[in-house]
């Protein structure tokens, strides 16, 4: 049993720098969990970093981060594992197929191959991708890609969703089977970055302004 | 956690079951020794090579095409966001290093079960010297595999990656080469194998390969971070 802390991630004054240039400045935020956060900015307001931050991808510079009961980067290892990230790349092989990439993901994740597989039958079956499964994933669209992505975040049934445009790539229909598996239903605590501020009223519990690395607004 | 030898399978299963599925980096590497082979043959106008220029035909050979994989061994990784994914799993960052270096020894040994017995083909007057060999070739192998996925790792994000890697590679090679030909160059005489110093040189060569898989072990983890 996966222990759940009541606050799902706080943070105080986090920082983060690319050499000269500021990505993340003064950031305090706290989410409990079970809530959404809708993560809002331009372009280059640190949005993304924010969330590889979270995912335990990049090192904070400055600050405190807690997440999930994990101080990062400390305790980063605790973390792995209970994170689903959908970020701006698949993370695909291209030269396996979508089966073996989900495969090979539910290993990393320590499932063993009976539940990895089951599990990756249902959510391909959710996403709609169970007919093209087998194939290559050079050979998938740019949408098909990013549904087998959103089957990949979720397959080892992860406490907290860090969700980078998830919608990205995918038509109508691909929208509205991916909010099953990472919408507000899921269940899971999110961070969902996004350029749509309308999504705030029907998604999101909270809402953070990016610009520039600081907040706008929280 | 996810065991490190459950994660190391899943990760070495995946490389393997690509390569033989693109082919990539193993018929490059071939054909590259072969050319090789056929150019000293004709450049050296000898068909016959033995001791001290056999061993070291032979390795500069498998070096270099050694090499070629070596470039490309965290391509996919770089390219299709498989450090990421690893990075995001509850895997030990070492396991990666230690499934790099697997697949890697691997590509060497298929290297030269096709590359060894051509050598032999174009050079050797008889083939008793090749069952020797093979302890030679494995001290090798394991000493390049954890060099190289090391330097690799350390190289890939760079876009002038194909230069770095034997510009950091190429030097730091050059004690395990040494051991190398000096364990086969006597197995490799004409008259038939001798054994001098084939010891000595084989235990360099366990020194090296200790020396390089453990610090590869150490400090991958470090390598990883952003």
């Amino acid at each position: 049993m996966t222990e759940r802390a009541e606050t799902a991630i706080r943070l105080r004054g986090l920082g983060r720098d690319y050499g000269d240039r500021i990505a993340l400045d003064g950031i305090d935020l706290d989410l409990a969990t079970g809530q959404t956060l809708l993560v809002l900015g331009p372009n280059g307001s640190g949005k993304t970093t924010l969330l590889r931050v979270l995912a335990t991808l990049l090192r904070p510079g400055r600050g405190e981060v807690s997440v999930l009961g994990s101080e990062l980067p400390g305790d980063s290892w605790k973390l792995r594992g209970r994170i689903g990230y959908v970020g701006h790349e698949p993370l695909l092989y291209e030269d396996l197929t979508g089966r073996e990439n989900l495969l090979f993901h539910a290993r990393l994740h320590g499932l063993d191959r009976d539940r990895a597989e089951s599990r990756i039958e249902a959510d391909l079956e959710s996403m709609e991708m169970g007919r093209r499964a087998d194939d290559r994933v050079s050979e998938f669209s740019a949408g098909m890609r990013q549904r087998i992505a959103i089957c990949r975040a979720v397959l080892h049934r992860p406490d907290l969703l860090l969700l980078d445009e998830p919608d990205s790539n995918l038509d109508p229909d691909g929208r509205d089977l991916a909010r099953r598996l990472i919408g507000p239903a899921s269940g899971r605590t999110r961070v969902l970055v996004s350029h749509e501020p309308d999504r705030a009223g029907a998604e999101a519990d909270r809402v953070l302004e990016l610009a520039h690395g600081g907040t706008v607004a929280a | 956690m996810t065991s490190s030898l459950t994660a190391f399978k899943a990760i070495l299963g995946k490389d393997l079951r690509t390569e033989l599925r693109t082919m990539r980096s193993l018929p490059a590497m071939v054909l590259f020794a072969v050319t090789t082979f056929v150019i000293f043959r004709f450049g050296l106008d000898r068909t016959v090579l033995s001791g001290s220029l056999a061993g070291g035909v032979l390795w500069m050979t498998l070096l270099f095409a050694a090499i070629l994989g070596i470039n490309r061994i965290f391509l996919a990784e770089r390219e299709e966001g498989g450090f990421d994914a690893i990075r995001l799993a509850p895997v030990e960052r070492s396991t990666l290093f230690l499934a790099k270096a697997a697949a890697l020894f691997t590509y060497l040994v298929v290297l030269e079960l096709i590359v060894v017995p051509t050598f032999a083909l174009f050079f050797l007057p008889h083939w008793s010297g090749l069952v020797p060999l093979i302890p030679v070739l494995a001290g090798a192998n394991l000493g390049l595999a954890a060099l190289g996925t090391l330097i690799s790792s350390m190289a890939v994000n760079s876009r002038a990656r194909d230069l770095l890697v034997p510009l950091l590679l190429l030097p730091l090679v050059v004690p395990l080469m040494i051991a190398a030909t000096g364990a086969s160059a006597p197995l490799l005489e004409a008259a038939g194998p001798a054994y001098d110093d084939y010891g000595t040189w084989l235990l360099v060569m366990a020194l090296y390969d200790g020396i390089f898989c453990l610090v590869g072990y150490a400090v991958f983890e470090f390598l990883l971070e952003d």
